[in-house]
């Protein structure tokens, strides 16, 4: 990287493109770089004809980007993160490739195979995970609460705003610069200004600040809204559990992810100001980082996994037309792991020098936390029992989950005892840890919620077939990709080698790289269960809103939901209240208690904030101080200006939300309801006619 | 409507709002509240770095070379002083909010932060005029680090009361900018409890242990 710099340009130049490295050293390596920005850029201009092929530019802008709904902006959270995904699991083949390749060879230098670990693990956790539960809380939990939209709606636009700009600033480091090698924990000194002088790891700090900021606010908005703005009788204790899920895991990010804010920042400061919080000299003290980080790291693994437990609880109860097994036990486990999840960070470095007592009382504390995980596991199973199980396709997640995560969750206890972690620390056994929890835990779960809840959100159902297939893809894939990594992490492979000389490894690691292919033909089949079931969508439409017999309060209106979500707002009595209101023939009632709805108005500000902390973050990456100065007056200008547009709502009257309504109803009690037998016919438009009975 | 179920969000509840407002005004000032519990981890976790940093000096210039506790001392007078001052203002909004003293008391407030800036950024030059800079040591980077944090936040507020100030101007005590008033006054108190730790903690812990 040439550090000279100029005051227009900052330390950008000629040097920073990866093509001039292409044309000075022309080699596999820099091809699979300029590929892969190529890539990019493609897909950035494919997108940019297709909105105006199809004069898609205004409805995007109206409906979408200046949109406060909070059902939209969870969509295009998901939609954000489906792609990032994309990134991320391609990463993954190519260094799957790179290891496959044998002892000494591959195709990637060192500096490459880096960055490619480095990105795929910040992408997978920041853009991946993180934007689709936050995406799928956005879009279900006022639903399930009865509200009719988070409590602070412009934020939330501000929240998806800052991450999708981080998220295209780690795009950017693709095709302009290069991205930080030290892994996505980015672990000083080594990524302090001494050894890495180049603009990776800014490129790291900033997208990571950024993403951290949107994410806070978010949690605070999913908490308020909890808290604040339930339907008339829904207490806490009558939540559906994915809402208990998402109320603990915003407190996990209020509190979690202020750590992660200050231990980059002091990275910034160390490499911008030469400060000396986590330098090798002067006082500097390495350790404050890895404390600030895992006080961050640990809880972060809970705020992504408990929405997705929360979701399969849903899952496992409507797909078995049970009540779920085991509430009070299962909101429990889900507040105890939040609280224990505080308590464990430590074991992310147990070789680190602390004294064996303290190594002893987190190990102790980590493998407490098998407790509350296995009452759930046993929860869910027990709901399954003696129900009438519908083996749609986010069962088989479900399923596949159930087994492996139980496996996942059994090699972190074994590493929870420091002196086996002593062994296999910083080897693949590692690494397949972590995959086994987070990919089955994480994962399998946002693709079974996202074939759950996808009817709701489009009104059309999406194809069972190529949803099966996808699953298995996804499961048999995640086992012969990772299952092996064991081996070879107990055989003593280091996490992150680009290169190893023990040919013992090469067959487990050319087995490992057949899994990833299966895992990139899951996402290939996935984007073509998405294309088909698009192209079909006119015999799947499920206008009435309830194609799974459901039953909680978000399958109770039209699908997609009307922008209100709520003609009149539910008065909730019972736990699961749309399920108790089919079981006593209560359900698609009105009581003509319309009133005027205030909803608020849409506005540019998230999108704009999105543009400009983008072009922040690239001029503070690049050292362009006088753009850093313009942007942050703008961002100044903007938000004081913002806050005196004090007329902010606007309002659907009375008439016309019973108009809706009511036309919506006359054709529900038109069309006759249909069983479950025929759930996947186009007869199945949404109504249902009920299978649950009793007290299910 | 009772008078217990007026009182609908801890702090101080205007109780003249009307209806409408009620329930809004309840989820925006408990939005804040857990703003402000969220930024108290900011600050805490800094506390936590300078506290491991006290001995870390390197051979640079140690706390009690660099303290002037005479400007502290006014400083903290300052700050305290405003805090008083804006619950003055809160009372005035809450109970005498026509009488034209609102605006009375929150300029005092401002031109009470805005010395307390003063003063503190004087102590700033001073200190780095000793040698106390933060590349000079891990203590220094974590001193400013904290202190900064706090100025900048104390910062923040003078401007944003002073667009309070303005948006009372323009748009009178509509329920937006009393709301955000509110919120403000929390933000402030907040400030000066932060501001009682860093006393505490940096200066007099900085000279015991440092």
């Amino acid at each position: 990287m040439n550090q000279t710099h100029s005051d227009l340009l900052g330390r950008l130049n000629l040097d920073s493109l990866p093509i001039t490295a292409l044309i000075k050293n022309p080699g596999t390596n820099e091809i699979v770089a300029n590929v892969a920005g190529l890539v990019m850029l493609v897909g950035v201009l494919v997108v940019l004809f297709i909105l105006t092929k199809f004069r898609l530019w205004r409805p995007l802008w109206s409906d979408w980007l200046t949109s406060t709904d909070h059902k939209k902006i969870g969509i295009m959270y998901v939609v954000f993160g489906i792609m990032m995904l994309a990134r991320g699991v391609i990463e993954g083949v190519v260094m799957r490739a790179q290891q496959a390749m044998g002892a000494g060879s591959g195709f990637l230098e060192p500096d490459h195979f880096a960055q490619l670990f480095s990105t795929h693990g910040t992408i997978m956790v920041f853009f991946v995970a993180v934007p689709f539960v936050l995406g799928y809380i956005n879009f279900v939990m006022p639903l399930q609460i009865g509200a009719r939209d988070v409590a602070f709606p412009v934020m939330n636009q501000i929240s998806l705003g800052l991450t999708v700009a981080a998220g295209m600033i780690l795009m950017v480091s693709l095709v302009v610069g290069e991205f930080s090698t030290g892994g996505w924990t980015a672990y000083p000194p080594y990524t302090g200004a001494r050894f890495n002088p180049g603009v990776g790891p800014d490129y790291w700090i900033w997208a990571i600040v950024v993403s951290g900021v949107g994410t806070t606010l978010s949690g605070i908005n999913f908490a308020v809204t909890i808290y604040k703005m339930r339907a008339p009788g829904m207490l806490l204790s009558r939540m559906p559990l994915f809402c208990w899920t998402v109320i603990c895991s915003s407190i996990l990010i209020i509190f979690a992810m202020p750590p992660l804010s200050v231990a980059a920042l002091l990275l910034g400061a160390d490499r911008y100001m030469d400060f000396h919080f986590f330098t090798n000299d002067l006082g500097g003290n390495m350790m404050n980082y890895a404390n600030l980080f895992w006080l961050f790291g640990h809880p972060e693994v809970y705020l992504l996994v408990l929405p997705v437990y929360g979701m399969y609880s849903e899952i496992v109860s409507t797909y078995s037309a049970k009540r779920l097994y085991g509430y009070l036990s299962l909101v429990i486990a889900t507040m105890s792991i939040a609280v224990l999840s505080f308590t464990v960070w430590l074991h992310h470095f147990f070789t680190m020098g602390q004294s064996a007592l303290i190594n002893a009382v987190f190990g102790i504390a980590t493998m407490l936390i098998a407790i509350p995980t296995g009452v759930k596991v046993y929860d869910w199973m027990a709901t399954m029992y003696r129900g009438r199980i519908r083996f749609n396709v986010p069962m088989i997640y479900l399923v596949g989950f159930l087994i492996l995560f139980v496996i996942g969750g059994l090699t972190g206890v074994i590493l929870a005892s420091p002196t086996v972690d002593f062994q296999v620390h910083n080897t693949l056994f590692l690494v397949a840890h972590f995959h086994n929890v987070l990919i089955p835990g994480v994962l399998f779960g946002l693709l079974a919620g996202y074939n759950y809840w996808f009817p709701k959100a489009f009104g059309f159902r999406l194809n069972e077939r190529l949803g099966k297939l996808t699953a298995y893809l996804w499961i048999v894939g995640f086992m012969i990709t990772f299952l092996p990594l064991y081996v070879v992490g107990l055989m003593g492979m280091p996490r992150r080698s680009y290169s190893y000389t023990d040919t013992e490894f090469v067959p487990w690691l050319v087995l490992a790289f057949i899994g990833a292919l299966m895992i990139l033909s899951a996402l290939l089949v996935f984007l073509e269960q998405l294309r088909v079931s698009i192209r079909d969508r006119d015999q799947n439409r499920v206008p009435f809103g309830d194609p799974w017999d459901a039953r909680t309060l978000e399958w109770s209106i039209s699908a997609p939901p009307p922008e209100y979500n709520f003609a009149i707002i539910p008065t909730v009595t019972k736990r699961d209240a749309f399920a108790e209101a089919k079981i006593t023939g209560q359900a698609y009632g009105s009581d003509d208690a319309y009133e005027d709805i205030k909803l608020p108005k849409n506005t540019p500000v998230g999108i704009m904030l999105c543009v400009l902390s983008g072009v922040w973050m690239f001029a503070l990456v690049w050292w362009i101080w006088w753009l850093v100065a313009l942007v942050t007056a703008l961002i100044f200008l903007l938000v004081i200006g913002w806050s005196f547009f004090v007329d902010n709502e606007r309002v659907i009257p009375a008439a016309q939300v019973r108009q809706e309504h009511q036309a919506w109803l006359a054709k529900l009690k038109a069309t006759p309801p249909v069983d479950r037998d025929k759930e996947f016919s186009p007869e199945n438009l949404g109504y249902a006619k009920t299978e649950l009975a009793g007290d299910a | 409507m009772s008078m217990r179920h007026r009182y609908r969000h801890p702090g101080l509840n205007l109780t003249d709002t009307p209806d409408e407002h009620l329930a809004k005004n309840e989820t925006t000032i408990f939005g804040f509240w857990v703003f402000l519990m969220s930024d108290l981890i900011f600050f805490g976790l800094m506390f936590a770095i300078y506290i491991t940093s006290i001995g870390a000096t390197a051979g640079g210039p140690r706390p009690h070379e660099l303290f002037d506790f005479t400007s502290l001392a006014i400083q903290t007078v300052l700050l305290l002083t405003s805090s008083l001052t804006v619950g003055f203002a809160s009372l005035v909004l809450k109970f005498d909010a026509k009488s034209g003293n609102l605006i009375v008391w929150l300029l005092v407030t401002l031109l009470l932060g805005l010395g307390f800036l003063f003063f503190e950024i004087r102590d700033f030059i001073e200190i780095a005029a000793k040698g106390g800079v933060p590349s000079r040591s891990g203590y220094l980077s974590a001193f400013y680090g904290l202190v900064l944090l706090h100025g900048l936040h104390v910062a923040m507020g003078c401007l944003w009361l002073v667009v309070i100030m303005i948006q009372i101007q323009v748009f009178g005590l509509i329920n937006v900018v009393t709301t955000r008033l509110i919120r403000f006054a929390l933000f402030w108190h907040f400030l000066d409890l932060i501001w009682i730790g860093i006393f505490s903690v940096v200066f007099f812990g900085g000279l015991h242990f440092g």
